[in-house]
């Protein structure tokens, strides 16, 4: 029986390769092979759709925009709670822990109950459709996990750490620059991946708060499948084009996933 | 561990956090508050209407059912996923060069935008031309989730177990790993069975992590959105209307302001007390130490 | 109860190791005697957690043989050699009482409940644990918890040999010689063999009947605390026991006659051939050296109070001598000598005694 037990993580793998493959074999096959026939494999292979997204600038400014707004939100939120972090790892203040769960409950909010708030809030401050508006809203949910994060890997720092360096004349910017920050290199990788991530997939905030000069490529693909009919060849590149990002991060932090992972929290 | 020392100046160093996280969320929730209790014909003249509109929405049909089918999602996934989850971490090997392969496959959907799941799984269960769909069909299920509400609900789960299973994959994975290999030898030396390894040392030894686990896969799966929206907008009818699929569709598809804002603080309401529920049983035991 | 011989082993951690830094254990032929009390002393990564691994079936040795009773056990499983070992840190199921804890061992072997009643009550007599016997064992202090895992690998009467791996390691200091001297007393009652693992040369001295000190995978000395006080086998092993240490101080082989700096030194173990190209060192304890106006000429460097005696440093030429005074002896002012007594100073090539 023992022996048998790597077929469980196999079976698991398989199961989520699946609709990813079909996904990928769409992309390759014509719409009208798809919708025409089943087919297990594109029998008439194609780099259509791509070459459609590639040029047309409707498709390609979907990325461009995702990208940017993600990569904002990751900065401001992992900038901002790294202070954030410390404080609540090292000092007592008051409030400290009302504090810290007020946090955690931005967290739990449905992002249903922020859209149509979002939506009048940042229009009023003429923000929106624009990345910055994405970047901040995001904000709600990613810099509570940051913080959250952070301060599970910050905790188990030793504060002698701290202590030595002051002794040996460290003003608080230099100690926190130069020492602080290279040992929790780790956290601060995990919650940027975390915060990259929450922000990249999510979809009712960034379609919300965009129209045309900020529109994600989540929204691109939700247009296109209702209004100029089943365009589903072009619908499964942009779907599969959406993943490498995923894909590339996950592999430049693979190293940490099974330990950095929780390794701050738990 | 250390003791914290007192500063109140700390306050300086979260105050960036506050004002960012603040700003989203103080504002735009007093705007809902707002809302909640007053009512609006049009032009922007509103009314006080005290709690007319959560009287409105606790009572209503609609607001029931989706509670009931949104406690009823929840419920059974977290009923698959968490147990799932744990049984794939502990099948996983503990080290060696399949590791880091495994974890990398497995985290990819938790890297996909959810309306590419959501898209992904709609035309995969298609049951002329999706992979899945069609195959069911050949085998002799009838199977059609845009008919069909068992359908409907079966395809919804399978894409939730699909797409976050990992998510307690990793972090089971991680909470197994930091149990130090004496506690292996020891039980060995002990003549321990394989279950009583799990009874006696992983589970306990998981329990923060699980509890981190559970906790996340109650808040999301209760503030799902996107993927059901873009597999089955609901449907058939209203067969998979979720809370916050209802929710936007009566405040940015109605616009529907006072019974949307109400609905709102009702939805945040119940999830933070179930969270608190949640958390205060599954910590419990931490207190007794 | 048995005797353990370990036969010819070697072991690597490496697929395919190469050169000698690679084995983690170099040859070794050891026989562990029945009911004896032994250490097994020497520095991190000396080998001594392997060899402990090996005997107790946790590892397998690349090459040799472990045998129980001259039974061959190489092969066989870790919960088949009846065994115990006691970890660095507590090992304890946190869910269960300590009772239960106890009880573990006996239950998974299907033990009457009666019968396991009884040996769990008498090894919590024996441990000082029937206070807490009810308690949830996450409960204890760490000391508690180990004398939980020591019960756990007591409380089983097929037990050959009980090892412990540094088990002192997060025992509070002032606890740690309460646990030492119950362990002592353990080991007289019930006469198992065990092996203790440590790198505290304290901790071996006081507990074991016999010391195996090791260093870099290799056995350099096996005998009684005294013997290895008083007659190292190795630098290594007067370097190590003592605090401070044996003096090693490098000298020359001319006619085999023992020369330190062109003087000649008495040894205890003048060679009765030449001893080649080897490197020559002679190595005396600071308790044997003193001063006498007739010795060898040193220059003193520093002395330092160690409560009942003094630790007077002396230097010369590039060594260091060190040596050992009573509280209120007088240190000639200038032109100190000193003498090495005889009887314990011995000659050493290459770091091993000369015979």
């Amino acid at each position: 029986m023992r022996r048998l037990t790597w077929l469980v993580p196999t079976l698991y793998i398989l199961f989520l390769l699946l609709p990813i493959y079909w996904l990928i074999s769409m992309s390759f096959k014509t719409t009208n092979e798809i919708l025409g026939s089943f087919t297990l494999w594109p029998h008439k292979f194609t780099l259509d759709n791509y070459y459609k997204i590639f040029t047309d600038s409707t498709w390609y400014s979907g990325y461009r925009n995702s990208v940017i707004y993600v990569v904002i939100n990751t900065v401001i939120s992992v900038t901002v709670a790294l202070p954030a972090a410390y404080a609540f790892s090292r000092f007592r203040f008051l409030g400290d822990k009302h504090l810290f769960f007020w946090l955690l409950t931005n967290r739990m909010a449905p992002a249903a109950v922020f859209a149509l708030p979002f939506f009048q809030l940042y229009s009023a401050i003429g923000l929106f459709d624009t990345h910055i508006a994405v970047a901040l809203a995001h904000c709600l949910f990613n810099i509570p996990l940051a913080v959250w994060i952070l301060e599970g890997f910050m905790s188990s720092v030793p504060k002698q750490l701290d202590e030595t360096a002051y002794l040996d004349g460290y003003g608080f910017w230099r100690f926190f620059l130069r020492i602080f920050i290279p040992t929790i290199a780790a956290g601060i990788g995990v919650a940027a991946f975390f915060c990259f991530m929450f922000s990249w997939v999510e979809l009712l905030l960034a379609k919300t708060l965009t129209s045309v000069a900020a529109k994600p490529i989540a929204a691109t693909m939700t247009r296109t499948a209702s209004s100029s009919g089943y365009e589903l060849g072009l619908l499964a590149a942009a779907g599969t084009l959406t993943i490498i990002p995923g894909a590339i991060v996950i592999y430049f932090v693979r190293n940490y996933i099974a330990k950095g992972f929780a390794l701050g929290r738990v | 561990m250390y003791a914290k020392t007192e500063n109140q100046l700390a306050w300086l160093y979260v105050l960036p956090v506050v004002l960012l996280v603040a700003f989203n969320a103080i504002i735009p929730l007093m705007a809902v508050v707002n809302y909640s209790v007053q009512e609006t014909f049009g032009n922007n003249i509103f009314f006080f209407e005290g709690v007319k509109w959560f009287e409105q929405v606790l009572h209503s049909e609609r607001f029931h059912a989706s509670l009931l089918r949104q406690l009823a999602f929840t419920g059974i996934i977290l009923v698959i996923e968490v147990p799932l989850g744990v049984a794939i971490a502990l099948a996983m090997p503990r080290k060696g060069p399949w590791v880091s392969v495994c974890l990398v496959l497995m985290a990819l959907p938790l890297l996909i935008p959810w309306n590419v799941v959501g898209a992904m799984w709609n035309i995969f269960a298609l049951p002329d031309i999706g992979m899945l769909g069609r195959t069911l069909n050949r085998l002799g299920v009838n199977y059609n989730y845009t008919q069909q509400p068992i359908s409907a609900w079966a395809t919804l789960i399978a894409m939730d177990v699909w797409h976050w299973t990992s998510l307690v994959v990793l972090l089971a994975y991680a909470g197994l790993s930091a149990i130090p290999e004496a506690y292996y030898q020891a039980a060995k030396i002990d003549g321990a069975s394989a279950w009583a390894v799990f009874r006696y040392i992983q589970l306990p030894k998981m329990k923060r992590v699980l509890t981190i686990a559970v906790l996340l896969r109650f808040m999301d799966s209760f503030n799902i959105y996107t993927e059901p929206f873009v597999l089955t907008g609901g449907g058939p009818g209203n067969a998979t209307t979720l809370l916050s699929i209802d929710l936007v569709k009566i405040a940015l598809g109605q616009f529907d302001l006072g019974p949307a804002a109400a609905m709102s603080l009702i939805y945040f309401l119940i999830i933070l007390l179930l969270s608190w529920i949640f958390y205060t049983v599954m910590t419990r035991g931490e207190e007794q130490r | 109860m048995a005797r353990i011989t370990l036969e010819n082993l070697k072991h690597s951690y490496q697929a395919r190791p190469r050169s000698d830094a690679d084995w983690a254990l170099k040859r070794l032929d050891i026989e562990w005697s029945d009911g004896g009390a032994y250490a097994l002393l020497g520095p991190s990564g000396c080998g001594k957690t392997t060899l402990l691994n090996i005997i107790s079936g946790l590892v397998r040795p690349t090459e040799g043989r472990v045998l129980f009773d001259d039974v061959d056990l190489t092969d066989v499983p870790t919960d088949k050699r009846q065994i115990a070992q006691v970890f660095q840190f507590p090992v304890v199921y946190d869910t269960m009482t300590v009772y239960d804890n106890l009880a573990f061992p006996l239950r998974n072997r299907g033990v009457r409940e009666a019968d396991v009643d009884a040996r769990v009550n008498e090894i919590a007599r024996m441990l000082d644990l029937q206070a807490t016997l009810r308690r949830p064992a996450a409960g204890l202090t760490a000391d508690g918890k180990q004398k939980i895992s020591l019960g756990r690998g007591l409380v089983r009467s097929d037990v050959n040999v009980i090892m412990f791996d540094e088990p002192l390691t997060v025992i509070d200091p002032h606890l740690k010689w309460q646990l030492r001297s119950k362990l002592k007393e353990l080991h007289q009652r019930t006469a198992r063999t065990m092996i203790y693992v440590t790198h505290d040369q304290t901790e071996a001295l006081t507990f074991a009947d016999k010391v195996v000190v090791m260093h870099e995978g290799a056995v350099v000395q096996i005998g009684s605390p005294v013997e290895l006080f008083e007659r190292p086998r190795h630098t290594f092993v007067g370097h190590f026991i003592g605090s401070p240490g044996m003096n090693v101080l490098p000298c020359e082989v001319r006619d085999r006659a023992v020369l330190l700096d062109g003087q000649a030194i008495t040894v205890q173990n003048p060679p009765a051939a030449e001893i080649g190209g080897a490197r020559a060192e002679i190595g005396v304890r600071p308790e044997f050296v003193s001063f006498d106006s007739n010795g060898f000429p040193v220059e003193i460097v520093k002395v330092s109070d160690a409560g009942r005696y003094r630790i007077v440093e002396a230097r010369h030429g590039n060594s260091r001598i060190n040596l050992l005074i009573a509280d209120g002896a007088v240190l000639p002012s200038e032109g100190a000598r000193l003498r090495f007594d005889p009887a314990y100073t011995r000659l050493y090539a290459d770091g091993w005694l000369v015979e």
